[in-house]
């Protein structure tokens, strides 16, 4: 079988990074910078899973659940607290939630 | 003190600083617990004090006599004790200092009985009874000062009890400090006390230099010490420098010329102070100096004959004023001096034994005169007082303030005295004839003493004979003149008929002075000597003089004339009331001088006290004042300073330090308001700033 470079994975997990960098600075929807962060998570999780098998080695695919773990648990919070902002705000603008502003 | 020695030998040598010991503890006891006491019993403590002082000196003459005159040292505490300057408190007890001892003592505790009664009525004239008290402490004061001088072992010691009397003579001249001799409100009698104080003063810088001189010299000031490195390396120039130094001393206590004029404005002091310590004791202090320094003043004849002539001028000095005096306490102050100056002579020529002898003599009958005056002062106060009370109205306290001046002191207020006062007359009668020198009053034996030295000694003292001789005339004169005045012809003021005579607490302690005074010749009678023999364990050189009877035969006519003259001119005719003295008109001018006393106050008023005075307010007002501190102080010093801390405060902290910390200030807030701008609250733009952070990191590591 024709293996894939793993030169290829990486600059597409690079890719994914950057578009999920600038959805947190750009975007102002809560949700649409929830997203971005994910697809951040995920490109990490995808350059790792690439060197894990490059190198024939088990530790990042390993490091790849702890990582699917922490986010899905990051999700429940994430959203039970943009769920709360909204009840409150009627809005998930983040430059809407500034009482902590001093 | 060394009671076992005293047991062990049977001598009383040690007892000797119960003579400083007995009067301070009189002086404290009344100083303590005199507050709650009598009169009388403040005037037994002080007067037990004085005796036991006495007693002491007694049985040191008793020791002395049974142990052949010998120097006795006995020492009682360490002093001064610094590289070469070895002092201690030692007491000296030899012939000569048992005599000034037994003479000081002697005196002082009969005066201290007297003042019991004199003080009671002075104080109750003056309605100050607390007085009663201190004038006592001054007195216990006094006699232990007197001690220390006389019985000291160096110039120091002595020169502490010389400070000390010169003290007790200043608080007592000034005792009735508010009062003058009339009894109105006055401070009088405190300037006369500043001047005898200050005149003292003077004495004291000459005395002091005499000392530097001594210690730079000899390197010591213990007597026994400097006589003998003075004996063995004598120096004319150093000894003659000392012995001049210590005569300028001597002028001041002892009241010669020039420093004199403190004595009779001290006549302002209560009338046992003049009679104790202006009279018979302090005064003596500097022909006691004189003998005491005898070996130096032996090695330089020239600074004898000055001290010499210094005695002689003065004596005959003084006696011309004291023919001119009107006041019976100035009389014999002038007598003092002229007594005194008779006594400087002595020890001048060498005669030291006749200028103790007369110290004595003169103690005896010039303390019974002083305090005879005393009694007949009171005596016309009494007068007065009957007077003021006997009619005009009897409220008492204004009636005493309102009554017209009366002098109580002023002889022409007196008159036929005799009458009213019997007992002083005798007892006053006996100082008289003993000091005008009339045989064989013990004046006569004493000053017969001194003119038959200065007689026998004429070529190397010329002139002191004559000048003494003529004194001497002068002092049976104006004797014979007071007694004459005061004692006979008419009474001159009604208060002379009720004078009355003073009680026998006063007359008793006279009574023993005046025995004194008719048989104190005794101690040195021709024949006999017993004082020379007794003094020559101490000084060396003395020798009895042959008794001559051409001297005693001249002086004895020449004071026998003098009171036959003032018995034609104030005896025979008595003085009436407002009548000038009869010796005005015939002496003229040469009078009007003797009652100004020469004039010698104004002179030194004119030459040296207003000078003063002029330079004192030249010091303080131009130069202290004005250019001190108005030009120096205010001017220069306080405007400089004003000017600096002016250009220290604006340009200097106002313009740098100040402006530098402004500028610190702004350029804070403005940097702080422009970086506040970043904490803008968006988390977007803070996820950027930690983007850009990232990127720069890595593509440093990457470029690296």
């Amino acid at each position: 079988m024709n293996a894939v470079p793993v030169n290829y994975y990486i600059i597409l997990s690079a890719i994914l990074f950057t578009i999920g960098a600038l959805g947190v600075l750009i975007r102002r929807n809560a949700l649409v910078i929830f997203m971005s962060i994910e697809l951040m998570l995920n490109a990490a999780n995808l350059a790792l899973v690439a060197f894990s098998s490059a190198n024939a080695q088990l530790d990042g695919q390993i490091f790849v659940f702890f990582i699917m773990t922490v986010a899905a648990a990051e999700v429940a919070v994430g959203l039970a607290l943009i769920v709360a902002v909204f009840r409150t705000k009627k809005s998930i603008d983040v430059d809407q939630i500034n009482v902590l502003k001093g | 003190m060394n009671l076992s020695e005293t047991v062990n030998t049977g001598y009383f040598f040690g007892l000797v600083p119960l003579l400083v010991f007995f009067p301070i503890a009189g002086m404290l006891f009344n100083m303590i617990f005199g507050g709650k006491m009598s009169e009388k019993a403040i005037g037994t403590v002080a007067s037990a004090a004085s005796g036991l002082t006495f007693v002491v000196a007694v049985l040191l003459a008793y020791s002395l006599s049974a142990t052949h005159g010998e120097l006795h040292q006995v020492f009682l505490a360490e002093w001064i004790h610094i590289g070469e300057l070895q002092l201690d408190w030692t007491f000296r007890v030899d012939t000569l200092s048992v005599v000034m001892m037994l003479v000081v003592s002697g005196v002082g505790t009969l005066i201290h009985i007297y003042a019991i009664g004199y003080m009671h009525e002075d104080v109750r004239f003056k309605d100050d009874v607390r007085r009663f008290r201190r004038f006592f402490v001054f007195l216990n004061l006094f006699i232990a000062m007197m001690m220390i001088l006389v019985s000291g072992d160096s110039y120091l010691m002595l020169f502490v009890g010389w400070e000390g009397v010169g003290l007790c003579s200043f608080l007592l001249i000034g005792f009735w400090y508010d009062f003058n001799i009339l009894g109105q409100k006055s401070t009088e009698n405190a300037e006369a006390g500043k001047k005898a104080f200050i005149a003292n003063r003077v004495g004291d810088f000459g005395f002091l230099l005499a000392m530097f001189t001594t210690f730079w010299h000899f390197g010591s000031l213990q007597f026994d010490a400097v006589f003998e490195s003075a004996s063995h390396h004598p120096d004319p120039v150093v000894i003659s420098a000392i012995t001049l130094f210590m005569l300028i001393g001597v002028t001041g206590k002892s009241a010669q010329v020039p420093l004199y004029v403190w004595l009779p404005d001290a006549m302002a002091g209560p009338t046992p102070v003049s009679a104790l310590i202006h009279a018979a004791t302090m005064v003596t202090a500097g022909v006691y100096l004189v003998v005491r320094s005898a070996p130096l003043y032996n090695l330089v004849h020239s600074t004898s004959y000055i001290v010499a002539m210094i005695g002689a001028v003065t004596a005959l000095f003084a006696a011309t004023i004291a023919v001119g005096q009107y006041d019976i306490k100035k009389v014999l102050a002038y007598s003092t001096i002229s007594q005194l100056g008779f006594m400087v002579a002595a020890v001048g020529m060498g005669a030291y034994v006749a200028g103790i002898f007369h110290l004595a003599t003169h103690a005896f009958f010039k303390a019974l005169l002083f305090l005879s005056a005393g009694s007949i002062i009171l005596g016309m106060e009494r007068g007065h007082h009957h007077l003021a009370h006997g009619h005009g109205d009897h409220d008492d306290a204004d009636a005493h303030h309102d009554e017209e001046v009366f002098d109580p002191g002023d002889m022409r207020n007196m008159g036929n005295l005799r009458k009213q006062m019997p007992v002083t007359f005798w007892l006053y009668m006996a100082g008289t004839l003993a000091l005008a020198g009339i045989f064989p009053f013990a004046g006569f034996w004493s000053k017969d003493e001194i003119l038959l030295d200065a007689k026998l000694h004429a070529e190397h003292y010329p002139g002191v004979y004559w000048l003494l001789a003529a004194a001497a005339f002068l002092t049976a004169f104006y004797m014979g003149r007071q007694i004459w005045m005061v004692f006979f012809g008419k009474e001159r003021t009604e208060v002379a008929k009720h004078a009355q005579e003073s009680p026998p607490v006063m007359t008793v302690p006279l009574m023993v002075l005046a025995f004194l005074a008719v048989f104190g010749g005794a101690l040195n009678l021709p024949g006999s000597h017993a004082l020379t023999h007794w003094l020559e364990h101490t000084i060396e050189g003395v020798h009895a003089g042959e008794f001559d009877f051409m001297v005693a035969g001249v002086s004895t006519v020449l004071a026998l004339i003098a009171i036959g003259i003032s018995w034609l001119l104030y005896g025979k005719n008595p003085l009436k009331a407002g009548q000038i003295d009869p010796l005005k008109k015939p002496l003229g001018f040469v009078f009007t001088g003797m009652e100004n006393k020469w004039f010698v106050d104004e002179g030194y008023g004119a030459v040296i006290i207003r000078p003063f005075e002029k330079l004192a307010k030249f010091l303080s007002i131009d130069l202290d004042w004005n250019f001190w501190h108005d030009w120096f102080h205010n001017e220069v010093v306080y405007a400089g300073f004003q000017g600096l801390a002016k250009f220290l405060a604006d340009p200097v902290d106002m313009g740098i330090i100040n402006a530098i910390a402004d500028w610190l200030a702004e350029i804070t807030k403005r940097s702080s308001e422009k970086l506040s701008s970043l904490q803008n609250g968006f988390v977007r733009s803070y996820a950027l700033s930690v983007l850009v952070g990232v990127v720069m990191i890595l593509g440093y590591l990457l470029l690296k």
